[in-house]
């Protein structure tokens, strides 16, 4: 058997949960049609997050316990990608402290863009890590914005132990214009559901799904999971009767508590369908957008070990209820809040200074001193370690996925902040070194001297003059997120 | 350890502007306000000053950069100025830059300015600004109260005090330093308050509430110094003289040794206490230091720095305050002008006010708030920075054979 295909996964959700009931209570007034949208949550990234950090953060639940030094490529599939032009794979690559010598690769374009990615990887020889993610952008009061979610999922295709195998693939492409959104627009424009159900999901996407079953010479019927990115459950429903798909086998769009995550979604969902399957069962894989992906897996012996750091329904559990409507429209720049003259700092980010310290920067790279031990970040020509002085004796010593404690912290009200008051203080690592960040997902309640934290990938702060993003890595409770 | 300069340098004139919200001033004019009383202090024509120091925080702000605005807005008589700029520490520097000038002998007579005109930033508080383009990269830009409010934790944790303990503690502090302020004529807040308004007052940066924190403050405040010799010629029988002046600046490894420093205090502060007390010939501060004015730009940093001084014990700074020690009749008196909480905090100007403060007090000078006992020996602790990376800068001066 070959030893190439799928060799792990994994998911990021966002930790708040929007209240749909909070969306619809505000725009009742003026659309009053949502109301049978109202029930549930969905998934909201925070003001920190986007499309590259949710990536990071699914990498990197999917490469734990990988060998980082295997991946040979990355790409990064969405359609709300922060730049235009900055590959965003580049900037996921040196968060991951993943090699120089890797390919990278942005995709996007289309709702399919991650699937396109997947058959791609499959179809190749190379180890590529796969990743779809997408922040969300909807009117307020739209149906968009009740059924979205944000979030991020990555699959890691390569040679090695795969968890399953790719048994046959098959796409279909026509312009077929369900939605669309012109370059440098904000919001997609939306066509009749009734159309798209019709002619797009019961016709183009069920089709193809029919095709790579006759072409495979497997009965739809002998699917056991089957992975359908569509948010209304009817159509689902529909779409199962005509291919006659065995009852229970489409797998859970987490429409209820999380949204219809984007790009990203058809990853997510076969991360949960991998998680469920058993050895020797078939998971079919669908992408819709200007056509469709279809993609027919086989679950290997190897599955049954596949146990995630962190499972779809821990991370599903791990979310916080949030009513705050008002916040959500403020952090996705759909209400411009007074945010006087404090936020005015200039956050001009010079090309050259984060080159030279992007590994510090990006991949939160310390140093160790191989004379002394001694731990620290940022690194530096001569040692911080006061016995003994040690002049370029340092090595690189990465801290992003090492468990941190709280040594001092506070919870300022005074300095600009999207998100008041900005937790931040001093962290000690477990195993040396030391660092003063900004705290994320944090209250009142969960922080205290000794606390132990985690580093995650964030918006550190927006130059809104040149419209360029600047990360940093920040710390979350060590719990948070099912870890 | 160095010689020092005990003795070595004698203060001649000083000068303080009315410190507070001078919408109608800038820094220039402020500048010759502190100037005009300086001078006339000291007795002496502008000519006689043979070089100056100029102290400013936030010159992006105010008055631009190098030591042209002092020459110009003084029209000192073409001698070499230079600008000194150290966080809030910035004052003190001044002054040191002034006094070393006189102590090495090139100098006969040194000027030292601190100025900050900050009310022309739009709203309260210090400027938010870099802090340098890696730091931009990876450090937090927290605001003043939200740095300094972080000792509070680990000091609670490390030494078992209650919040509530702490809490009252700190609030002694700001309701002392109000009540110093009223009695003081210039300073910028001057009105007595209680302690439960300190307590129930709005959260800043979480333990520090509203009274826990200094404003900040337009200003300016200057010293001419000189040999004691020529101090007597000029007529002091009895000059106030530098015993010491000590300034550490943190080398970052409170910011980046894990394990390493605590939380609970600032180790600069220590370093520099040591070698000033080395310097002035001082063994037992608490008992041989008869004034202090610290940097209370915070409550809880006035708190530790009981400590850190050496004059409370580690762990029992909160206990001292609560016990009256360094209110303005107390032991010691701490802040008997106000503060930084209450006098006022125009950056660049700080250190050199509270030098003000203490040859006022050693003169005899003080007016309304001057200390009876007739002190001989005063301390000013000026910081600059943040907890975990900061300059901290001692002068001790005091009448002669003290």
């Amino acid at each position: 058997m070959s030893d190439f295909g799928i060799l792990s996964c994994g998911v990021y959700l966002p930790r708040r949960r929007l209240d749909r009931s909070a969306i619809y209570a505000a725009n009742r007034w003026f659309a009053p049609g949502l109301k049978g949208l109202a029930r549930g949550h969905r998934a909201i990234a925070n003001w920190d997050e986007d499309a590259v950090t949710m990536a990071v953060e699914a990498a990197r639940a999917c490469l734990d316990g990988c060998d980082r030094a295997a991946v040979e490529g990355l790409t990064l599939a969405s359609v709300t990608h922060p730049f235009a032009d900055r590959s965003n794979a580049g900037i996921v690559k040196e968060a991951l402290n993943l090699s120089d010598g890797i390919a990278a690769l942005d995709a996007g374009g289309s709702m399919r863009a991650a699937t396109s990615a997947l058959r791609d990887a499959l179809e190749g020889s190379r180890t590529r890590l796969c990743i779809g993610s997408n922040l969300r952008k909807a009117r307020p009061a739209s149906e968009a914005e009740l059924i979205q979610g944000d979030g991020a999922a990555a699959i890691l295709i390569g040679r090695g132990t795969p968890i399953a195998r790719l048994v046959a693939s098959h796409s279909v492409t026509v312009d077929f214009v369900d939605h669309f959104r012109a370059s440098g627009e904000i919001f997609d424009y939306q066509w009749e559901s009734r159309w798209v159900r019709e002619e797009g999901h019961l016709a183009i996407l069920a089709d193809t799904v029919q095709a790579l079953l006759a072409e495979a010479r497997v009965a739809a019927g002998d699917i056991d999971h089957v992975v359908l990115p569509i948010a209304p459950g009817g159509t689902i429903k529909a779409i199962a009767r005509k291919l006659g798909l065995k009852d229970g086998a489409v797998v859970d769009t987490l429409s209820a508590e999380i949204g219809d995550t984007g790009v990203g979604h058809s990853l997510l969902l076969l991360a949960s369908a991998l998680e469920r399957a058993a050895p020797g069962e078939r998971i079919l894989v669908a992408g819709f957008g200007q056509g469709a992906d279809v993609l027919l897996f086989e679950a290997t012996e190897a599955i049954a070990d596949h146990r995630p750091a962190r499972p779809i329904a821990a991370c599903v559990q791990d979310g916080v209820v949030d009513d705050n409507y008002m916040r959500f429209l403020f952090h996705r720049g759909l209400i411009g809040l007074e945010r006087g003259i404090r936020a005015e700092l200039d956050q001009k980010q010079p090309g050259t200074t984060l080159y030279r310290k992007r590994t510090a920067v990006l991949g939160l790279v310390g140093s160790r001193c191989t004379v002394t031990g001694t731990v620290q970040f940022p690194p530096s020509g001569i040692s911080v370690d006061p016995n003994g002085r040690n002049q370029g004796t340092q090595e690189d010593y990465p801290l992003a996925d090492r468990t941190a404690r709280i040594v001092s912290y506070t919870a300022d009200a005074l300095g600009h902040s999207p998100d008041p008051p900005t937790y931040y203080g001093t962290l000690d690592f477990d195993g040396g070194g030391r660092l003063v960040t900004e705290f994320a997902e944090v209250g009142p309640d969960d922080v205290e001297v000794g606390r132990a934290m985690r580093m995650v990938f964030r918006v550190k702060a927006e130059d809104e003059h040149r419209h360029f993003t600047k990360y940093f890595w920040k710390a979350v409770p060590l719990n948070e997120g099912g870890a | 350890m160095a010689r020092g300069i005990k003795d070595r340098v004698a203060i001649v004139g000083m000068g303080c502007s009315r410190f507070g919200e001078r919408w109608n001033d800038d820094a220039e004019t402020l500048m010759v306000e502190a100037f005009d009383e300086c001078i006339a202090d000291a007795g002496i024509d502008v000519s006689r000053i043979d070089a100056a120091w100029l102290g400013v925080g936030f010159e992006a702000q105010n008055i631009g950069p190098s030591g042209i605005p002092l020459a110009t807005a003084l029209r000192l008589p073409d001698i070499g100025v230079t600008k000194v700029e150290n966080y809030c520490a910035t004052g003190t520097d001044s002054f040191r830059g002034a006094v070393y000038a006189v102590a090495s002998g090139a100098a006969d007579i040194a000027l030292a300015m601190g100025v900050e005109k900050l009310k022309d930033t739009g709203y309260g508080g210090l400027p938010a600004r870099s802090r340098g383009l890696n730091f931009d990269m990876y450090g937090v830009t927290g605001s003043a109260p939200g740095n300094f409010a972080q000792i509070a934790a680990p000091y609670r944790a490390k030494h078992g005090v209650s919040r509530d303990d702490l809490k009252r503690a700190m609030a002694h502090v700001s309701v002392k330093s109000h009540a110093n302020g009223a009695k003081n004529p210039k300073a910028h807040l001057r009105k007595a308050i209680d302690i439960e308004t300190v307590l129930n007052a709005p959260m800043i940066a979480e333990p520090l509430g509203l009274f826990d924190c200094c404003g900040v403050s337009d200003g300016a405040a200057c010293a001419i110094v000189t040999t004691p010799e020529i101090a007597r010629e000029l007529g002091r029988a009895d000059p106030v003289l530098v015993k010491s002046i000590q300034l550490v600046t943190s080398n970052g490894w409170e910011l980046q040794h894990g394990g390493g420093w605590d939380g609970t205090y600032f180790h600069t502060t220590r370093k520099a206490a040591a070698r000033a007390y080395a310097e002035a010939g001082v063994t037992d501060p608490r008992e041989e230091i008869d004034l202090l004015e610290v940097h209370d730009c915070f409550s809880i940093t006035e708190l530790v720095t009981m400590e850190d001084l050496f004059i409370s014990k580690e762990g029992q700074a909160w206990k001292d305050i609560l016990d009256g020690f360094y209110d303005a009749d107390g032991h010691t008196p701490c802040q008997i002008d106000g503060g930084l909480k209450c006098f006022g905090h125009p950056i660049g100007a700080s250190g050199l006010r509270m030098i003000y403060e203490n040859y006022l007090q050693l003169q005899g000078r003080a007016g309304e708030r001057q200390r009876a006992d007739g002190p001989k020996l005063a301390l000013s602790h000026n910081l600059g920075g943040a907890p975990i990376q900061n300059v901290s800068a001692i002068t001790i001066v005091g009448l002669e054979g003290a």
